[in-house]
């Protein structure tokens, strides 16, 4: 009876194999990398890519312990930190700005390891160091802006027309626009319901004034909000990037949160400059070029004497990224009009030959300037340069094709990946809703160091005083179960590798008390073995009842704890959450190894006898024993 | 090895009186000192913020105090943390001043005394996250007593699961009590402490439980303190093989755990102790005072029970 089919067996090895090999890149710690990620979607990591940086560490003569290549960088490893510290200068200055080039620790685990997809578990900041931000975004401050931009789009729309108002102004977050008689307003009210499908009219009478209320309907709110987030996040992501953050995490928090973590970073305040600045977006016109024959200003000459140091007056010389080379842009120094007209821009393919396509919005008073300088400039380019951190660069500089007012296109891409990519650049420009950091988590590197001391030292010390305990205590059953213990370790640290949990230091000291607990289940089982046997047995029926009705006591002792480890998931956050989740995971695996893995020993050292004389499961002692 | 040898069944019920006096008095004085000197809540729930630094030699804390003070946070407490070299300093949100930058300048005005200085750690909580933290925090705990209460609802009768979850929360208070009265910091990391724990000590009750419905259908004519005793003497080495064991590993973590993980195993301890004690000694007298009888259990139909261990 106490033994398991072959399957039982082959599952329980299996388990144990897998375990141990996720657990394995755990043990092999991490070398000095540098990870080089293109900034622009156009570009890509690619074996071109790496073979370049191959080139440029060995004409450096940098030797590197390998140049690898992945989904969205390339990587070389590096013997220690000086090596790999001017391998990352030397990689900067060649490659330019158009590569975050940035230390990294990579896990020293041997190839097949990493190809089978076992990873050392995912550290959080206060295990590695580095800095946590939560940031606010200021939903109100979006919306007021968009009620702005409608009550721009509805004055022009109404001198378009010619329907008489006496005013339009925001109040609160409605526009109010106010009539002197009834049929304006009809065909008013009309009209902006035909053209701004957005806004829901409310009519209202007051003292002889005729007024139409119109507010953001609820869903369209809500895009407007989703907008102001997904463009906030944007912006982040490309300033993250002039960080040089190996491995920056930068995700969206409830509806109006963003949370930013950079592994590694200990200069603090210069993070919180770059995430707090705002950057501007500037139309200009391009007073020469040397690239486009056809389209006017076309001026070679020119823009020689400029790249060679002449610069007209009222100009500057700008370079644009265009088919892969950059082209020198002779530009006036005047604005057109700056990026809060700006109240959209979004990928798209045009209607007549399907090619990709950017859209841009314009507000109201954006429009009525960009359509007075666009018709002049017919045939002239056009560029749209982006300001941030002081620097300006030259996003795009299309040809104008006609007299543009509130919606126009721009055109010319390669692909779709291109226009997203502008699109998001242009509203990341733009019109980005205020932030502001309500939370902050720093971990200087040395803490995380000593964390990762004190979280190891804790469960390993723990662990061998429970291991010395139960030996003492069970005897050979006690050696089962401090094996069944250590295969309960390895689950969970293979789980956790895994599924790339963020293990934090609560996540750690979650680790050790899971131990603490899950031999509980332990416990359960040889104490019901004791008793079957003190109540006159046979050593294999006892063994058998045994594991068999301590079953459902372990599972319900585990429940109430795993209700605890959920409502911590739901409710907790960082490193709670982490704790939560080691807490979950822990209590799964540990029933898993306290019932199979232990029977299975046991099964396998007594089940194969015909007749056992004592189970070795120390001292069991009768009531009436003393007696005799 | 066997820790337990008892020939005959411990009378816990002729005392359980005294059991509910010790346990009444304990309660109410957690109470008392929970509604008096309240919580010293940490920074995660009332927002300011916390920074550890560490000098290179043993910090003057006075000059410290000093600094901080001329920047203009005379509320500030500053004081060591694990070493002498270590140091913590929390501040206050102050209304009107921009805390985003705050550590930045604790940090260089320190430096001017002594350039050495490592800033170790900073956590800064706006006020609106440390209430929302807060929020959750007590939901969580919420969330945790219904789903413990619904749970043993399923699983026994009514006059268990509430005997149960008062005993449980009775520990809850208590730990919640000793933070109050020693006046440690209640931090997101002890409150998880807290919960763990409750999910833990719960299923000692159950076990006791357990065997209190399999004794009421094996021995049919003894009394039901009588019951109560042998279920109790029964499961007793198991409650305290297995509380002993935890708490191995959390001696472990108070040992080496250092100050960061210090008040979660200090939760832990309190939380192991009272849990024996409670889930034991308080839920079984409560179920005796809330009346139970064998005709709650053994239900006439004959139903194939999930039997008892231990």
């Amino acid at each position: 009876m106490n033994r398991y089919p072959l399957w039982k067996n082959i599952l329980i090895v299996m388990s144990l194999v897998v375990g141990l090999l996720y657990t394995l890149p755990n043990f092999y710690g991490e070398v000095p990398a540098v990870q080089v990620s293109p900034i622009k979607a156009m570009l890509k990591a690619d074996a071109a890519l790496m073979g370049r940086v191959e080139d440029i560490l060995k004409t450096g003569k940098i030797a590197s312990d390998g140049v690898f290549l992945d989904a969205t960088s390339v990587k070389a490893r590096f013997a220690d930190t000086d090596i790999q510290i001017k391998a990352k200068d030397l990689l900067q200055s060649r490659l330019g700005e158009d590569y975050v080039v940035a230390l990294n620790l990579l896990s020293n685990s041997p190839g097949w390891l990493t190809a089978i997809g076992a990873l050392p578990m995912y550290l959080g900041l206060d295990l590695r160091g580095g800095v946590h931000f939560l940031l606010q975004v200021d939903m109100k401050s979006a919306l007021t802006k968009k009620i702005d931009a409608f009550a721009g789009d509805i004055r022009s729309a109404l001198r378009d027309k010619r329907i008489q108002y006496s005013g339009v102004a925001r109040e609160g977050q409605a526009v109010v626009v106010r009539f002197r008689d009834a049929g304006a307003r009809e065909k008013a009210a009309a009209e902006i319901t035909k053209i701004m499908p957005d806004l829901d009219l409310k009519l209202q009478d007051d003292a002889g004034e005729y007024r139409i209320v119109a507010v953001l309907k609820q869903e369209a709110q809500r895009r407007a909000e989703k907008f102001a987030l997904d463009q906030n996040i944007t912006t982040l992501r490309n300033r993250v990037n002039e960080l040089g953050v190996a491995e920056p995490i930068i995700q969206q928090q409830g509806a109006d949160r963003v949370v930013v973590q950079l592994p590694g970073v200990q200069d603090t305040a210069k993070a919180k400059d770059i995430l707090g600045r705002t950057a501007t977006l500037e139309i200009r016109m391009v007073d020469a070029h040397a690239s486009d024959p056809s389209a006017r200003d076309y001026d070679p000459q020119k823009v020689e004497l400029a790249i060679n140091g002449q610069v007209p007056f009222g100009t500057e010389l700008f370079h644009v990224q265009r088919d892969g080379a950059k082209e020198p842009l002779l530009l006036s120094r005047q604005i057109v009009i700056t990026g809060d007209r700006l109240t959209d821009a979004s990928p798209g393919f045009d209607q007549q030959d399907g090619r990709p396509i950017v859209s841009v919005t314009l507000d109201g008073q954006g429009a009525r300037t960009f359509q007075q300088v666009t018709r002049e400039a017919v045939r002239r380019r056009m560029a749209i340069l982006l300001i941030d951190r002081g620097k300006a660069e030259v996003l795009t500089a299309p040809v104008i094709q006609s007299e543009l007012g509130a919606r126009f296109q721009i055109t010319g891409f390669r692909s779709t990946e291109e226009t997203k990519d502008l699109s998001l650049l242009l509203r990341a420009g733009a019109l980005a809703a205020p932030m502001e950091i309500i939370e902050e988590r720093t971990v200087g590197p040395s803490l995380g160091a000593e964390n990762i001391r004190i979280g190891f030292n804790s469960a390993l010390y723990g662990f061998l005083a429970i291991m010395v305990f139960m030996i003492v205590y069970y005897a050979l059953f006690g050696v089962f179960s401090v094996i069944a213990l250590s295969a309960n370790v390895f689950f969970l640290v293979a789980l956790l590798s895994m599924l790339q949990a963020t293990l934090t230091l609560p996540g750690m000291a979650g680790i050790a008390l899971t131990i603490g607990m899950a031999i509980d289940a332990n416990v359960l089982i040889n104490e019901r073995i004791r008793e079957e046997l003190r109540n006159g047995n046979t050593p294999q029926a006892a063994i058998n009842a045994g594991y068999d009705r301590a079953w459902g006591t372990i599972l319900d002792s585990n429940i109430t704890t795993l209700i605890a480890g959920l409502a911590l998931f739901m409710f907790g956050s960082g490193p709670v959450k982490g704790f939560a989740v080691v807490l979950c995971l822990g209590i799964l695996t540990s029933i898993f190894s306290a019932v199979m893995v232990s029977r299975g020993l046991a099964n396998l050292y007594y089940g194969g006898r015909r007749k056992i004389d004592r189970v070795s499961i120390g001292q069991v002692w009768k009531p009436g024993a003393e007696k005799a | 090895m066997e820790f337990f040898r008892i020939k005959r069944d411990i009378p816990f019920m002729r005392h359980a009186l005294i059991f509910n006096v010790i346990s009444f008095i304990t309660f109410l004085v957690a109470v008392i000192s929970l509604s008096t000197k309240g919580l010293n809540l940490g920074v995660d729930f009332t927002g300011g913020t916390v920074m550890e630094v560490s000098y290179s030699q043993p910090a003057e804390l006075n000059n410290v105090r000093e600094t901080v003070a001329r920047l203009g946070f005379t509320e500030a407490s500053v004081q060591n943390f694990g070493s002498a070299r270590d140091v913590l300093i929390r501040l206050p949100v102050k209304q009107g001043v921009a805390s985003v930058k705050l550590s930045e300048t604790v940090a260089a005005e320190l430096r001017k005394a002594d350039s050495t200085l490592e800033v170790r750690r900073v956590e800064f909580v706006g006020p609106q996250v440390g209430q929302e933290l807060f929020e959750n925090g007590a939901l969580a705990l919420l969330v945790v007593c219904l789903g413990i209460v619904f749970y043993l609802w399923l699983r026994f009768e009514w006059k268990f699961g509430v005997a149960a979850i008062i005993a449980n929360l009775h520990d809850v208070v208590i730990i919640l009590g000793f933070f109050s009265i020693f006046q440690w910091e209640f931090s997101l990391p002890v409150l998880a402490a807290v919960l763990a724990i409750l999910g833990y000590s719960v299923n000692e009750s159950v076990v006791v439980f357990d065997r209190v419905r399999e004794n009421f259908r094996k021995m049919r004519k003894a009394s039901v303190p009588s019951i109560l005793d042998n279920a109790i003497t029964r499961t007793m080495s198991r409650t305290i093989i297995t509380h002993f064991s935890t708490q191995l590993m959390v001696c472990s973590m108070l040992v080496f755990g250092g100050e960061t993980l210090h008040y979660f195993a200090l939760a832990l301890t309190i939380g192991i102790l009272f849990g024996i004690y409670s889930s034991v000694l308080v839920a079984c007298p409560l179920v005796m005072w809330l009346g139970v009888s064998r005709e709650d259990l053994v239900k006439p139909e004959k139903k194939a029970d999930a039997e008892a261990v231990v």
